[in-house]
């Protein structure tokens, strides 16, 4: 019933776009209400197709009985899905694309996490953006950015989703490069769009492989296709590492991560809806939707688990040494994200439910940044502390924030992340064993870089300028709504058989078949060490921080803090060295000085040449009547700048005739001889 | 009597109107301005008839459409030949469109010297020139139509110009012509070696039915190739447009990018492939090793410019590139791609002329560096639209240059069979994915652009200099352009579907697909 009406989900959003662009300014909200009121809408029908999609998966599950006891689902069982669409265009032979919508689990999950962070968000930014010399503008691109990143999500065509891909990466373009004025921020939004568009050279050539391979853009035809499994191994390989190479732009993993923590110069709320819970989890979307693409093909899979490993590790570092508090969260980001990607390598469930869950805990975290930087004027943990007092609202939801993140049981990120772990464990193997340890470590660091923060920034006495005091309450009460769901949204997949059928695991299947084979399990010995590793971190943090956090222990470790803060040298290499010293200072010089001398310079020696040669032969010739000739091709003398006057020109058409004499004669000859 | 005569009056039209310009006192030089206007729209009004007759009228959107043939140089067997298909429709109505839009534009500015007397009936010959090339279906009246072309651009260039105006003029004469001489060569050895006849229809079906020898078909083809070539421009025979685009007048640079190039491409689509199908198959991996090498060296060019018009110039060199790889995979996904991509860079491209030069009437400069940034401040709308239009010649889906470049692309994945037979499919594989870097560097002169020119604080004699903003009359001639740009994305079925039967229709004759 509401899912036949998903449509209007990305629908209602691209029509507040248009009002607020053609009469934004003119009400009384300057725009504002437009949004909230379009989110809200579309918040209300993620709701009721989320409910419509879990109680048909529910009903499929209750029947089967705990996952994994069952030995196959029972015939005619479904998990839910719905495909409408209509043809957009035709593009020759039986190739086209399908404005369509596909929901099932996944969309469904996706749907309520875009609107629900976009309205706290929405209504965030009328008290943070308050004032603002461009305020309906700001409501307008968050209006297109949800409406693209809704496309994204429920498109039934890889063309379409390619749109509201590309879509979300000119939102975010502009939104880091809101406050435009700044180079700072132009560099920045630059960086981000065109380090993402690098790896969209790999998303654009995997759908075309995929697509080209299968003869459509459509998902299911390519899921089709692949079950079928009439298609070339090595082709199909090749196609889902190169989709990798467009989701490790977007979801800024290793090596593509480095335009993330740039992207914080954009306004807070931005980085909290576009930077932190939806669009950069777009990369990990794609893998999850053609989740049984990669199954069929090992070492895809294998690359994303490798790929996540690292990238969880070295951002977590990263984060460690970070004074600005955005930065420290956009490193976390980009870890956290790590773990979504490198969990698809073995589990759907692990990897789309802790996507899921940080997409609340991490808004909310940012969010909370927002209110902090508002209160402190500045991004530098160095220039805040204290803040607990003063600010009662934003500490305890930052706090339960962090507390989700850093994994303790029993908020959110604890049981997301248990699951990544778990699965890993059960997949063993090289990349299991590696996406274990790694994943084991990093949790110990997301506790020391968050504990570190959380002192730097709340305990102690305020180290800034001027009086801070609490956010006003159009940016608080986003803050208690998210810190909900950071508290409890994780009992929602707990890892418990009986309760599965009722479960996460369960709303979000895509396969019944797939949900009886991996059940989602408690693994009580992995629980315990990941929550003494986190605890672990969170004490040794404390010991450090609680007494003098001004003099930051890790800021001052030689050679190990410089790497770090130079950001393992990536930055220097990708934009110093490539962007800006061989691109643009060396190769495009050089294909202008191609163009300009070798080109251009044989065009203009070869005329050059031909009067050269007509002058000789006006010299010995006969005058008269090779005249015409010599000046028709003496077009060098007119190039090197000889003053031409426009009574000569019409010379150049009597010429024209003279030349056109002489290519008949040629073509007669040359047709005769053929 | 419409359906026969239908083509043939809105195309000489304009040249009616040229005639009737030029009979307007000197001391009423104004008045030209109106008489353009009202021919131009009258025109463009022929042009939407002739579109929606091919839909409601006997062709029923497929097939030739008013056709008329009419007996011209017997002797040769040269007729004049018309009529009009789903390639060239989207084509043909995109030149009395321009053209419309820059009679409308010069009510707002033309260069130096003035004298819309002259500019104006320049403008309208050329506007039967471009719209006649659309229509031939006679290799003679074809080249007529080719050639009647360069006269008065020639002249805009070279009067209305900028500084080098006289050299940029004179080159593009002659580089032009010194490739239409070798296609001429072709056309007519084509006449003898062929069923005698400049017929284009009557070639396509001696093509097909394989009259012509290969030796005979790689000379013909290496000849209309360079003939075209020079025109789309292909990496290297490109040397000419940055010339040509940055000197000439606004509306002489909008109708160069917008339609001129695409007679190029277009021939390659009429004429190339479907006479000389063999030769096609084995110039393909060439023209679409050229292309990706104009995509991606178009953009490097790009990114060292440091005059914003000479910029844009450059950015058509990479756009054309995707056409002709579309073009060059022989598949009727590939040439469909090409069509919209044509469409797609003459509005968008057009649209960023109209802009530039509009930016450069108020800054009275080109220079990057001189206008120094911050057009959002001195001029906001004029800054927005500009972005706007950049961000859409960038690619952006849904906007249409996306369309162009990515269908364009799976056709590289997917290129003709008779070319994969012939062991080139890794080969277009390879040319799909340079391809897409391609777009990754046009997004990076691009963007580097908008931060050079739009972006940050604008220096202070700019922002005293209180600049006029977009002025009515400029929006006038922009906003169809803005509207078609929206509406060409974000509905694509406007020119894929005009385009399909008909490039369906001359593949599957070919026989290569």
């Amino acid at each position: 019933m509401f899912s036949e009406w998903a449509w209007l989900i990305p629908a209602l959003p691209a029509l507040s776009v248009l009002i607020i662009v053609f009469s934004g300014r003119a009400l009384p909200w300057k725009g504002a209400e437009v949004g909230i009121v379009a989110l809200l809408a579309s918040l209300g029908l993620s709701l009721g197709v989320a409910w419509e999609v879990f109680s048909h998966n529910a009903g499929v599950t209750q029947g089967i009985g705990p996952a994994g006891d069952a030995d196959a689902a029972p015939a005619g069982a479904e998990a839910f899905l719905l495909e409408r669409g209509l043809t957009l265009t035709p593009l020759g032979g039986d190739l086209a694309v399908e404005l369509g919508m596909r929901v099932d689990g996944l969309a469904a999950m996706m749907f309520v996490l875009v609107t629900a962070v976009s309205l706290m968000v929405h209504i965030y930014s009328t008290g943070y953006m308050h004032g603002d010399a461009r305020y309906t503008y700001f409501f307008a691109l968050l209006s297109l950015f949800s409406f693209s990143m809704l496309l994204l999500v429920i498109a039934s065509d890889l063309l379409v989703l390619l749109v509201g891909w590309e879509l979300v990466g000119i939102c975010s373009y502009l939104l880091i490069g809101f406050w435009w004025e700044d180079k700072h921020n132009q560099d920045a939004s630059i960086k981000a769009f065109l380090t993402t568009k690098l790896g969209d050279v790999g998303l654009v050539v995997g759908i075309m492989a995929l697509a080209g391979m299968f003869g459509t853009f459509s998902i299911q035809g390519v899921l089709d296709g692949v079950a079928a499994g009439d298609h070339s191994q090595a082709l199909l390989t090749f196609a889902l590492l190169a989709l990798i190479l467009g989701a490790v732009g977007k979801s800024a993993q290793f090596p593509l991560h480095t335009w993330l923590p740039d992207a914080m110069a954009g306004p807070t709320p931005v980085s909290a809806l576009i930077h932190a819970a939806t669009m950069v989890t777009a990369g990990v979307f794609i893998v999850a939707r053609l989740f049984p693409a990669y199954q069929a093909a090992p070492v895809a899979q294998g690359t994303l688990a490798i790929i996540g490993a690292i990238t969880l590790v070295m951002a977590g570092l990263l984060a460690l040494v970070q004074t600005d508090l955005k930065r420290v969260l956009a490193y976390s980001t980009v870890s956290q994200l790590g773990y979504m990607m490198a969990a698809l390598s073995f589990s759907y469930v692990a990897g789309v439910f802790h996507l899921f869950t940080h997409g609340f805990f991490k808004a909310l975290l940012f969010l909370g940044a927002g209110s902090v930087i508002h209160a402190a004027h500045s991004n530098h943990m160095t220039e805040m502390g204290g803040l607990r007092r003063v600010m009662p609202v934003t500490f305890w939801t930052f706090l339960a924030g962090s507390l989700a993140l850093i994994a303790i049981p029993p908020l959110a990120g604890f049981w997301s992340k248990d699951e990544i772990l778990v699965a890993a464990l059960e997949a063993g193997g090289y990349t299991g064993t590696v996406v274990l340890v790694l994943g084991a470590l990093g949790g110990l660091i997301t506790a020391f870089y968050m504990t570190r923060a959380l002192y730097l920034v709340f305990a102690g006495e305020f180290r800034g300028h001027g009086h801070p005091h609490e956010s006003e309450p159009a940016m608080t009460a986003p803050l208690i709504a998210l810190a909900i769901p950071a508290v409890a949204i994780g009992w929602i997949n707990l890892p418990f058989p009986a309760l599965q059928p009722l479960s996460l695991s369960s709303w979000v299947m895509f396969d019944v078949d797939y949900w009886v084979a991996n059940p989602v399990e408690l693994n009580a010995v992995v629980a315990v060490i990941a929550t003494v590793l986190a605890l672990a971190g969170v004490l040794a943090a404390r010991a450090i921080y609680r007494e003098a956090p001004e003099r930051d222990p890790l800021l001052h470790l030689g050679l190990l803090t410089h790497v770090l803060q130079r950001r393992y040298y990536l930055d220097d290499l990708y934009t110093d060295l490539i962007a800006r010293t061989a691109v643009r200072d060396k190769l495009a010089p050089a294909a202008v000085w191609f163009s300009d001398r070798v080109l251009d310079g044989a065009v203009y020696w070869s005329g050059r040449g031909t009067y050269e040669l007509g002058q000789g032969l006006y010299a010995t010739g006969d005058q008269r009547g090779i005249d015409g000739a010599v000046n028709g091709l003496g077009l060098s003398a007119l190039w090197s700048g000889a003053r031409m006057r426009l009574a000569q020109s019409g010379n150049v058409q009597l010429y024209a005739g003279a030349l056109f004499i002489g290519v008949f004669v040629l073509a007669v000859v040359f047709a005769s001889g053929a | 009597m419409w359906e026969a005569s239908a083509l043939t009056i809105t195309v000489f039209l304009p040249l009616l109107g040229a005639a009737l310009i030029t009979l307007i006192p000197k001391a009423r030089e104004e008045l030209a301005k109106p008489v353009a206007l009202v021919v131009s729209l009258v025109a463009f009004a022929l042009s939407l008839a002739v579109l929606a007759g091919y839909y409601l009228g006997p062709a029923g959107g497929e097939g030739l459409a008013y056709q008329l043939r009419v007996d011209w140089i017997p002797i040769i067997d040269a007729s004049y030949h018309v009529a009009i298909d789903g390639i060239s429709l989207p084509l043909f109505v995109l030149s009395f469109l321009l053209t419309f839009l820059c009679a409308v534009y010069t009510f707002h500015h033309l260069e130096a010297p003035g004298r819309p007397k002259a500019f104006l009936s320049l403008m309208l010959l050329l506007q039967t020139g471009m719209a006649g090339t659309f229509v031939a279906f006679d290799l003679v009246l074809f080249f007529v139509f080719w050639e009647l072309v360069l006269v008065p651009m020639y002249f805009m260039i070279g009067i209305w110009g900028g500084p080098r105006r006289e050299y940029a003029a004179v080159k593009f004469f002659l580089y032009t012509l010194f490739g239409s001489v070798f296609m001429l060569v072709a056309f007519i050895a084509l006449y003898f070696a062929g069923p005698g006849t400049f017929d284009i229809v009557a070639l396509q079906e001696a093509g097909a039915a394989g009259e012509f020898g290969l030796t005979f078909q790689r000379l013909a083809f290496l000849g209309i190739f360079l003939g075209l070539a020079v025109k789309v421009p292909m990496w290297p025979f490109h040397t000419w447009l940055p010339d040509a685009h940055t000197e000439a007048p606004t509306v002489g640079s909008v109708l160069l990018a917008g339609i001129l190039l695409k007679m190029g491409t277009y021939g390659f689509v009429r004429i190339a492939l479907p006479i000389l199908p063999e030769a096609a198959v084995e110039y393909a991996p060439i023209i679409g090793a050229l292309a990706v090498i104009a995509i991606l060296y178009g953009a490097l060019c790009c990114l060292a410019q440091t005059d914003l018009k000479r910029l844009i110039a450059f950015s058509s060199v990479g756009h054309m590139g995707f056409v002709m790889l579309g073009i060059a995979t022989l598949t009727p996904v590939g040439v469909n791609a090409a069509i919209f991509g044509m469409i797609a860079h003459g509005i968008i491209t057009g649209m960023l002329f109209f802009v530039v030069g509009s930016i450069k009437e108020r800054y009275h400069t080109r220079a990057i560096a001189d206008i120094g940034g911050g057009v959002l401040q001195t001029m906001p709308r004029m800054g927005a639209v500009l972005t706007f239009v950049a961000i859409a010649s960038l690619g952006l889906p849904p906007l249409p240059g996306f369309w162009g470049e990515i269908v364009a692309l799976y056709a590289a994945f997917n290129p003709a069979p008779a070319l994969v037979d012939a062991g080139f499919l890794t080969f277009f594989r390879v040319l799909m994915v340079l391809g897409a870097i391609g777009t990754v560097l046009t997004a990076g002169y691009f963007l580097n652009m908008l931060q050079r020119v739009t972006l940050g604080t604008a220096p202070a004699r700019w922002r005293e200099a209180e600049l006029r903003d977009i002025s009515a009359i400029e929006w006038g001639a922009w906003s169809p352009l803005l509207v078609m740009t929206v509406a060409l994305g974000v509905v694509p079925v406007l020119v894929f579907g005009i385009t399909d039967p008909a490039v369906s229709a001359v593949l599957t004759a070919l026989g290569v697909s």
